[in-house]
């Protein structure tokens, strides 16, 4: 199972990844494999803010529907438009090129409150 | 919990396993959308060791099998097959089935998995006649191997040839075992299921043929996830789902499996004057062109009022769009209506369709 170090993760299966205020977000390597084939992502292009826990999204597999929820807050800076065509790249790069949202932080203590890569090493095993 | 013959195949093949009417199965090995692929195009290989197998066997079975099930099965000869469904009395469906002529008095009766107990009680509290029960649903294995290549491969390892009409059957052996091997199968395509009674190493040279000889055409594993979106495409029932004690063969637009004119069967009655009186609702294909996907239970709305509610819906791998199955009250039904998907607080269109889906 691919848990890369440099992340912080929710207990709901996301990940977020920390450069400068930025931060972006995506589905765990674990949570792509038990949805299965990803058919579309739905998160409305013209979000603007994210909060702590909610969902900002809805991610569709052939079998299932899943919420994505928020791991902090943040003001939204971009969607991930290559997703409308390949949704499919959240099963085969769930850590890169099947990101989902890049938010600008308003609280970064907030990040204090994710997993670490053991922790959610641990809650997956 | 139960393993099937080919369960060690499946860890072999990297299977997601779930756990399935008390079994556990393979519910995917790669993707569902590549194992459907697979059989539309190529061929797929489906352990469904977990259904039922029920034997009829004396001087009055055809008179059993005829009071129990909906289908006429004096219309049935040795080596054929029939799809059929079992009523309550109240024409509530116990479950749907195939019927496998086997001999003058002898029947096969494959139900599904979930219900095997349940049908085999029922089939005893109503067996009057002289024959009787075996419950062989634990000795037999079952495989489906579905697709265009799927003829071609399977006569690369019998010696018999494999000419068979669609819903018939022959008898042969593989390695010293005997083997029905039926031209029937739940996905559309050409396609045959192998039922035999053996142990894991049978299972394991079955499948090790099975697959060396389908290398060519890109054979694959195929799971119940791409097993339940193949039957979709083509509007086939499922148990549980499109179908239960609560509906009845003619609103699940099962009418053609009810023989109402064949005699007395259980359930006549009650159909009788369902047809009568008219049906309330009808199983309704649906096609949307959005992006959202239906789920079992989400409502369909006109005008503002609920008029049905899907039974089971998934995206069509082929047509990459939303395909649905519903009872929807019948004077919404009409093919080419307009009704709205009730998806997380939002109205989605979608449109009345004619099944399959998938044209084949």
């Amino acid at each position: 199972m691919n848990i890369p170090a440099e992340l912080k993760f929710t207990k709901d299966h996301e990940w977020i990844k920390l450069e400068g205020n930025v931060g972006t977000i995506g589905i765990t390597d674990f949570a792509q494999g038990e949805l299965g084939d990803v058919v579309f992502v739905d998160v409305d292009p013209k979000l603007s803010q994210i909060t702590s826990g909610e969902s900002f999204g809805t991610i569709e597999a052939v079998k299932t529907v899943s919420e994505l929820y928020a791991p902090c807050n943040g003001k939204v800076v971009e969607v991930n438009s290559k997703l409308e065509s390949e949704p499919q790249l959240v099963n085969s790069d769930p850590y890169g090129d099947g990101w989902i949202i890049k938010i600008e932080l308003t609280d970064m203590n907030q990040l204090n409150e994710l997993l670490s890569p053991e922790a959610y090493r641990e809650q997956i095993s | 919990m139960k393993k099937t013959k080919f369960y060690q195949m499946h860890l072999n093949s990297n299977a997601k396993i779930v756990e399935f009417a008390g079994y556990l199965m393979p519910i995917q090995y790669s993707s569902i959308i590549a194992e459907h692929k697979a059989v539309r195009n190529s061929i797929g290989v489906f352990d469904v060791s977990h259904m039922g197998e029920i034997i009829v066997k004396g001087k009055e079975a055809l008179k059993f099998v005829q009071n129990i099930t909906t289908n006429d099965a004096s219309k049935l000869s040795p080596g054929r097959v029939q799809y059929s469904a079992m009523c309550f009395d109240d024409g509530g469906i116990v479950d749907d089935l195939l019927v496998y002529k086997l001999s003058d008095d002898e029947f096969m009766l494959v139900v599904n998995a979930s219900n095997i107990q349940k049908d085999f009680d029922w089939m005893n509290k109503n067996n009057k006649y002289d024959c009787i029960l075996i419950n062989e649903s634990d000795d037999y294995s079952l495989l489906a191997v579905q697709g265009p290549n799927s003829k071609e491969t399977l006569q690369k390892i019998f010696d018999v040839g494999l000419e068979l009409e669609y819903y018939h059957f022959m008898r042969t052996e593989f390695a010293g075992v005997e083997m029905i091997i039926s031209r029937t199968g739940y996905t559309g395509e050409l396609g045959y299921e192998l039922y035999f009674k053996g142990d894991e190493n049978t299972a394991a040279d079955l499948w090790q043929k099975l697959f060396d000889a389908g290398n060519e055409f890109g054979i694959q594993p195929v799971g119940l996830g791409a097993r339940d979106t193949l039957r979709l495409e083509m509007g086939y029932c499922l148990y549980g789902n499109d179908i239960d004690a609560t509906t009845n063969p003619l609103e699940a637009g099962l009418g053609w499996i009810t023989k109402l004119n064949k005699g007395d069967f259980i359930g006549r009655d009650a159909l009788q004057k369902i047809k009568e009186n008219g049906l309330g609702k009808k199983l309704t294909a649906l096609i949307s062109n959005e992006k959202t996907f239906p789920r079992t239970g989400y409502e369909l709305i006109f005008e503002n009022k609920v008029v049905g509610k899907i039974t089971s819906g998934t995206v069509s791998p082929i047509l990459e769009k939303p395909i649905a199955l519903a009872y929807v009250e019948k004077e919404y039904s009409t093919e080419g209506a307009e009704l709205k998907l009730l998806i997380r607080g939002k109205e989605i269109p979608a449109f009345v369709t004619k099944l399959p889906f998938i044209k084949k």
